[in-house]
């Protein structure tokens, strides 16, 4: 029982930084964008999130930074994308690398570490809610994002006019754009939006469980966001379900690896299983996926 | 909101007014100089071939383009309109031809699309839409979702936007090019309702009946150039045609040549199946020489697979087809062109390599008689090709690639394909859709000319008029059966229409 407790207790944890990623990239596809840049733009929030905090001894202005450092990037990207027009695989792939170079440099030029920094930083703690213990425990950014901001983000994109707007401009920008909406403003509040959240996705690594930076943080789970975005057909919940999926197979092979009966298994194979598994769900669920229809086209006037 | 009935019986003061509106795009004048004007309660056509500047006009009014000239007023005050929500804000609402609609999201959702505040509110805009959609007559269900909605449908889902937004002018951009002609009656029932409750509406065609049922005045546009405005009582169809075109338009003469007694094509008790549905269901039909057979129905009631399977692309389930006494039945799409069938499908743009040269389009088909010495004699696809450019009117170079051609000079491309190899039955599907009147009368004519040349000619159309005109019989397709059949002798617009529903009973 205290097994499938641990299980359940790491799952959520686990999935906090996937369901902020998931969930910021499903808000910026939906208005048509594609984000590559989740990867970097996590890796970012991560690093000047923990840089910010150290130097503040602040973690909420760490928090803070990491989100405007996001917005930044989303409206980084949204200048190439949107405005310029630029392929959105390159553009996003480009900022990805310019990202995580960036956090790299400024890691190494003002902190002096290269591998395996020794810098600590106070992290955001782990709250026991009416004292219960168990799976209960978590983080509070955890219970923020998971009871809070997604709810929020579906509210908002089934209920306000901004989430019609931009659910619209995704579909069919010609027909926005008749019906009064800005198509532009629109696609980049989605990526600017987008991108706070997958930064503060990124924090939640440095700022909550680790407590410090190091190099790989993010270790390919904004490319798993992006599965788990298209498993979620565009559904904030239904991401945050693939999300729970993968990390509760992450969080089990974890616990299996310290069984003595698993020894004589590879911990790599266990390693690999909840990307295969992610793999699996793609395909079983993600064929008939209908992308939004102006999905990777920049919109210019007739 | 609600629409009164209450009927102004002289249109009001002007409610919206563009003054020399021009606009260049790169070295095409589109606009030059152009003036328009409409009052409250009146309904003005804008009349024009395709690219005359009507949509471009238009596109100014509601702040889709910024002209690079002139300005808009407002009853009477100027206005600044540089984008759609100032248009919208000014009262004017606009349904373009291709609809602007998000197909995954539902009716009210289109509607309160970029009008509400901050939250939504789907119950109250849902009472709205309702109130509105009884008393214009529709029948929309404001929570269908767009993607399942018929076109007709979608058209009033449009309307319904401009009127949810209390639009004042109301601009209508060839709203019966995709409608079927019942649809286009309720339509113009309602248009004529909202300008009886003192909308002003400007109604964009090309098709003069129309202007003649719904305008008093009409606006001309010519090459970017406004020719006029003129009240249509005071003038004929062929000068409203000439001030459009410029110069006066040749009809055929179609009533001297009567059907021979040679069938060249016969179809006993054909059936099609697919999926375990049959989408042509019994049909029976004969092609003499000298004869146009026109098909009618709404779309997608089974002419496409008519088309397909007289030409070999589908198999028949069941069923004899026979083309000048050769059984073709199992043929393959080269046994029906050997035969001297050919087909015009109803996508040009799918039936041309948009990217290759009007000379290599025509001659695709035939390119093993251009062989010379192993490589593709050039010299004499030129000569040929020159020749066809002539006598097709073709406005293009041999050398031009196809996809940058009109629509109506494209659809002049396929023709020469088919017809310099003189077929002696033609299956054509939708051959004028969207062209502009000229294009439209040279590619009737063409056909007539085919007629009398003694070609057998099916033809299936979603335009009434074209079938009424060309046609010496008309069969009209219900749900893949022939449901009924006229002679020209007897056409009748109103029952030709009823059967295209299903309700007709001959």
């Amino acid at each position: 029982m205290s097994f499938l407790v641990n299980v359940l207790e790491a799952m959520l944890r686990v999935s906090t930084p996937l369901a902020l990623g998931s969930s910021g990239e499903v808000v910026t596809e939906r208005s048509g964008v594609l984000n590559l840049g989740i990867e970097g733009t996590m890796y970012a929030g991560a690093f000047f999130g923990f840089y910010a905090a150290y130097q503040t001894d602040s973690r909420w202005v760490g928090l803070a930074v990491a989100i405007a450092v996001g917005a930044l990037a989303g409206a980084l990207l949204s200048f190439l994308v949107v405005t310029l027009g630029v392929n959105q695989h390159t553009a996003g792939l480009g900022m990805t690398i310019f990202l995580i170079g960036t956090s790299e440099f400024v890691n190494r030029a003002a902190l002096g570490t290269g591998f395996g920094t020794s810098l600590k930083v106070e992290t955001f703690g782990v709250i026991k809610p009416f004292g219960l213990g168990g799976i209960a425990a978590q983080y509070g950014m955890t219970y923020v994002t998971l009871l809070i901001v997604v709810p929020c983000l579906w509210w908002m994109l089934r209920h306000t006019s901004l989430g019609l707007a931009i659910t619209a401009v995704g579909e069919n920008p010609e027909a926005a754009d008749v019906a009064g909406i800005n198509v532009k403003l629109t696609r980049y509040i989605a990526l600017i939006i987008g991108g706070m959240l997958m930064a503060a996705g990124g924090a939640f690594l440095t700022l909550a469980t680790l407590g410090s930076f190091t190099l790989d943080i993010i270790a390919g789970r904004g490319w798993v966001c992006l599965a788990l975005v298209i498993f979620g057909r565009w559904g904030v919940f239904r991401a945050l379900a693939g999300g729970l999926l993968f990390s509760f197979v992450y969080a089990l092979q974890f616990r299996l690896r310290l069984l003595d009966a698993w020894q004589g298994v590879p911990f790599e194979l266990l390693l690999a299983l909840p990307y295969l598994i992610t793999i699996v769900a793609l395909v079983a669920s993600g064929r008939n996926a209908k992308y939004p229809g102006a999905y990777l086209k920049p919109y210019r006037r007739a | 909101m609600s629409v009164s009935t209450h009927v102004i019986d002289e249109p009001g003061p002007i409610t919206a007014r563009l003054i020399d509106i021009s606009k260049r795009f790169g070295d095409v004048i589109a606009n030059d100089r152009v003036c328009l004007d409409v009052r409250r309660g009146e309904i003005v056509g804008l009349l024009g071939e395709n690219g005359a500047g009507k949509s471009t006009l238009v596109k100014v009014l509601y702040g889709l383009t910024l002209p690079d000239e002139g300005r808009i007023e407002i009853d009477r005050a100027p206005s600044t309109i540089r984008k759609p929500s100032d248009a919208i804000a000014a009262g004017i609402g606009m349904v373009t031809q291709h609809f602007s609609l998000v197909s995954t999201m539902t009716v009210v959702e289109n509607i309160i699309l970029g009008t509400s505040r901050i939250i939504i509110d789907r119950d109250s805009a849902r009472k709205k839409i309702v109130l509105l959609c009884e008393s214009l007559g529709f029948g929309v269900d404001p929570d269908e979702l767009v993607s399942a909605l018929s076109v007709g449908q979608r058209q009033r889902v449009e309307i319904l936007k401009a009127l949810y937004r209390d639009c004042r002018v109301l601009v209508l951009d060839e709203p019966t090019a995709v409608l079927a002609p019942q649809e286009a009656e309720t339509l113009f029932k309602a248009v004529r309702l909202l300008a009886n409750s003192g909308i002003a509406v400007i109604l964009i065609t090309h098709k003069l009946h129309e202007v003649r049922k719904m305008c008093q005045r009409v606006t001309i546009l010519r090459r970017g150039s406004c020719v006029g405005t003129y009240e249509v009582a005071q003038h004929s169809d062929d000068e409203l045609v000439e001030l459009m075109v410029g110069r006066a338009v040749e009809h055929a003469n179609h009533e001297t040549v009567k059907p021979g007694n040679l069938v060249r094509m016969s179809v006993r008790n054909l059936v099609v199946e697919s999926r375990g549905g049959r989408i042509l269901d019994n049909v029976s039909l004969e092609i003499r020489e000298r004869e146009i057979i026109g098909v009618a129905g709404v779309s997608g009631n089974g002419q496409s697979a008519l088309v397909s399977v007289l030409c070999g692309l589908t198999r028949p389930t069941k069923g004899k087809i026979e083309v000048n006494g050769h059984d073709l039945t199992h043929g393959k799409p080269m046994d029906y062109l050997n035969a001297g069938v050919g087909r015009i499908a109803e996508d040009r743009h799918a039936s041309v390599i948009a990217e290759m040269s009007v000379a290599h389009n025509i001659v695709l088909e035939r390119i093993d008689g251009f062989r010379k010495a192993g490589a593709i004699d050039e010299k004499a696809i030129s000569t040929l090709v020159q020749k066809l450019i002539q006598q097709f009117a073709i406005r293009a170079a041999p050398n031009d690639p196809v996809s940058s051609l009109s629509g109506g000079n494209m659809q002049k491309v396929l023709l020469a394909k088919v017809l310099s190899r003189e077929p002696k039955v033609l299956v054509i599907a939708q051959p004028t859709r969207g062209l502009d009147v000229l294009a439209t009368r040279e590619i009737r004519n063409m056909l007539a000319f085919q007629r009398v040349n003694g070609a057998g000619i099916l033809l299936v159309s979603e335009d009434l008029d074209e079938l009424l005109e060309l046609s010496d019989r008309i069969l009209v397709m219900y749900e893949g059966r022939i449901v009924a059949e006229f002679t020209n002798s007897q056409f009748d617009r109103n029952e030709i229409g009823l059967a295209m529903t299903g309700s007709g009973s001959r």
